[in-house]
């Protein structure tokens, strides 16, 4: 009785070893030649044909929402002609690696748990690792390398797609001077910003995909065991991102000190 | 000329439920051997710990002096590329059509031309019949063509032990006969090792040249075809016959009461043991052996009318 509570207890850390354990074998992948130049193009592109209008279409009004807040709050304080740096702010720092990580997680990622889990149950792995090849080496590498590069990309679209968004709320609803949004840019923002979104992009991506193709690829007991997996894989991806969003901000912000003036 | 296969005390249990436990056996170099079992017995995971996609938790598993149950990964990944595998749906995969399936292995690891690996997969297209079906995907074929076209990628490396894991499940009698006959033709022609998994005492009783039989977490017997079709001991008559009478059950075994009720029963006589599929060209396997001759030797007397021509197959079948 003491030893089954003790496995239940611990149940959760192996499966968080395994994946620890996966992603470490991913990572060994990375440097196994030869590289699969095809399946990483092939796969890049798919990432990026289901994501790239959902995150387009996700990022006006996250740009919106935050001009809306952020806007209404800098005016109480009667600071209107900053508007424009704090939501270059909110969008580059968070909104754009948040917002990429939710659609890389929920489109691609999803797409790639389904894909492998499929896979798996139609013994196509199995019968990949009997001749000889190695699947995570033929097929999660590329997968992985793919969700980092257009997770970077997509950054970069939401980036200008929330600004702009804002932009236009700003101006059009909350009678903000277009001068005013514009000018103020880079009164708080300064380059760092960028350079963190854009790593805090390729993390996430990396995650997404790990996670996914780890699911996918442990999935077991028919169609329904590769719902479960595709399940798991976007639940377990967005606890995760969240949980390092905060960390790798934490670190961001004590190391990177805020401009001044 | 094929690989012997030494497997020593094999134990398998997924979490505290025993799979098998101390499975000895050796599979001859060259010959076909069937394994069989009642469903749930844990035949595909045998098949899938001999080829290492699974680790046992007891024993070993001798092949060319490297321990499957044991070596290091990339170990594994040497000695799988003596294996063909024909797994239970074909395992085709789902992305490539025919042509590039069972060119694959191929491209991956050998550095033959284009026009070489064209040669290779024609030839193992015809084999296996599927001549002007290369440009289909596998969704778009029967699941008797999806077996023909995994058998065909797992013979295209020239493997010396070739897996078979229920080439008949989901086949109907005349595709299985094919099959079977295609079975005993390759070992012919390529003199490899082969196992087949299968719980169709069709193909049990007429392909293999020995015959395993998995029962109740052990294996039952295994030993010459002869031997296991002549073979008195309650579970391996029963199960090569088809019978209900015998100590195998609907769901496990059957309890110490319907034992007893069905005690007085007669069993129905052994069944006579039909001729051994010969290859269509007549010319004998390297490890046929005549019809009899292991009863001969042993001097135990078939049941009579075995070895003759046009005797009807195993009841029930």
């Amino acid at each position: 009785m003491a030893s089954s509570t003790a496995t239940r207890v611990l149940a959760p850390v192996g499966a968080a070893g395994n994946l620890f354990a996966f992603a470490l074998d991913v990572g060994r992948g990375l440097f196994r030649r030869p590289f699969q130049l095809r399946e990483f193009i092939q796969q890049a592109w798919f990432i990026a044909s289901v994501t790239i209008i959902p995150t387009a279409l996700v990022a006006i009004p996250f740009g919106a929402v935050i001009a809306l807040q952020v806007g209404g709050l800098i005016k109480q304080f009667g600071a209107q002609s900053f508007t424009g740096s704090a939501s270059v702010l909110a969008v580059v720092q968070q909104a754009a690696p948040i917002g990429t990580a939710l659609l890389i997680a929920g489109a691609g990622g999803s797409a790639i748990a389904a894909d492998l889990g499929a896979r798996k149950i139609r013994e196509e792995l199995d019968a990949m690792m009997v001749l000889g090849i190695d699947p995570i080496q033929r097929l999660v590498v590329p997968r992985v390398l793919a969700a980092m590069l257009v997770a970077v990309f997509l950054n970069g679209l939401v980036s200008v797609v929330g600004v702009a968004g804002g932009y236009v709320f700003n101006v059009g609803l909350q009678g903000g001077t277009p001068g005013a949004y514009i000018a103020s840019f880079t009164a708080l923002a300064q380059l760092p910003d960028l350079w963190v979104g854009l790593l805090k992009a390729l993390i996430f991506g990396m995650i997404a995909a790990i996670v996914a193709a780890y699911k996918g690829m442990n999935a077991n007991g028919g169609p329904k065991g590769v719902g479960d997996a595709v399940n798991e894989s976007v639940v377990i991806t967005f606890v995760l991102l969240f949980i390092v969003n905060f960390v790798l901000s934490a670190i961001y912000l004590q190391v990177v000190p805020p401009k001044t003036g | 000329m094929g690989v012997e296969i030494e497997v020593n005390d094999l134990t398998k249990s997924f979490g505290k439920q025993l799979i098998w436990g101390d499975v000895s056996l050796t599979i001859p170099a060259g010959e076909i051997c069937v394994m069989l079992g009642p469903s749930g017995t844990g035949k595909s995971v045998f098949l899938k710990t001999l080829i290492g996609l699974l680790k046992p938790d007891r024993g070993s598993i001798i092949i060319e002096g490297t321990d499957i149950a044991s070596c290091s990964e990339r170990e594994l990944y040497e000695i799988r590329k003596l294996f063909g595998v024909l797994f239970q749906d074909g395992a085709m995969f789902g992305s490539m059509n025919l042509y590039d399936n069972i060119a694959f292995p191929l491209r991956e690891h050998t550095k033959k031309s284009e026009s070489e690996i064209r040669a290779i997969v024609m030839e193992k297209l015809d084999i296996t019949g599927l001549i002007g079906t290369e440009h289909k995907l596998p969704g778009e074929i029967s699941g008797g063509m999806r077996k023909r076209a995994g058998l065909a990628r797992a013979l295209v490396l020239d493997p010396e032990i070739v897996l078979f894991d229920e080439p008949d499940s989901g086949l109907d009698p005349v595709r299985t006969s094919f099959l079977n006959q295609l079975i005993v033709d390759l070992n012919a022609q390529i003199d490899a090792t082969f196992l087949i998994v299968t719980h169709d005492i069709n193909t049990a009783r007429t392909v293999p040249d020995n015959i395993g039989l998995l029962y109740h977490k052990h294996l039952a017997m295994f030993g010459p075809r002869e031997m296991l079709l002549s073979s008195e001991e309650p579970v391996v008559r029963q199960f090569l016959n088809a019978q209900k009478i015998g100590p195998i059950g609907m769901s496990e075994e059957k309890d110490a009461d319907e034992l007893a009720a069905e005690s007085d029963q007669e069993l129905p006589p052994l069944p006579p043991i039909p001729m051994q599929l010969e290859p269509s060209n007549g010319i004998a396997r390297r490890s046929q052996r005549e019809p009899g001759a292991w009863c001969r030797e042993q001097g135990i007397t078939p049941p009579p009318g075995s070895f003759e021509d046009n005797i009807s197959m195993a009841p029930g079948a």
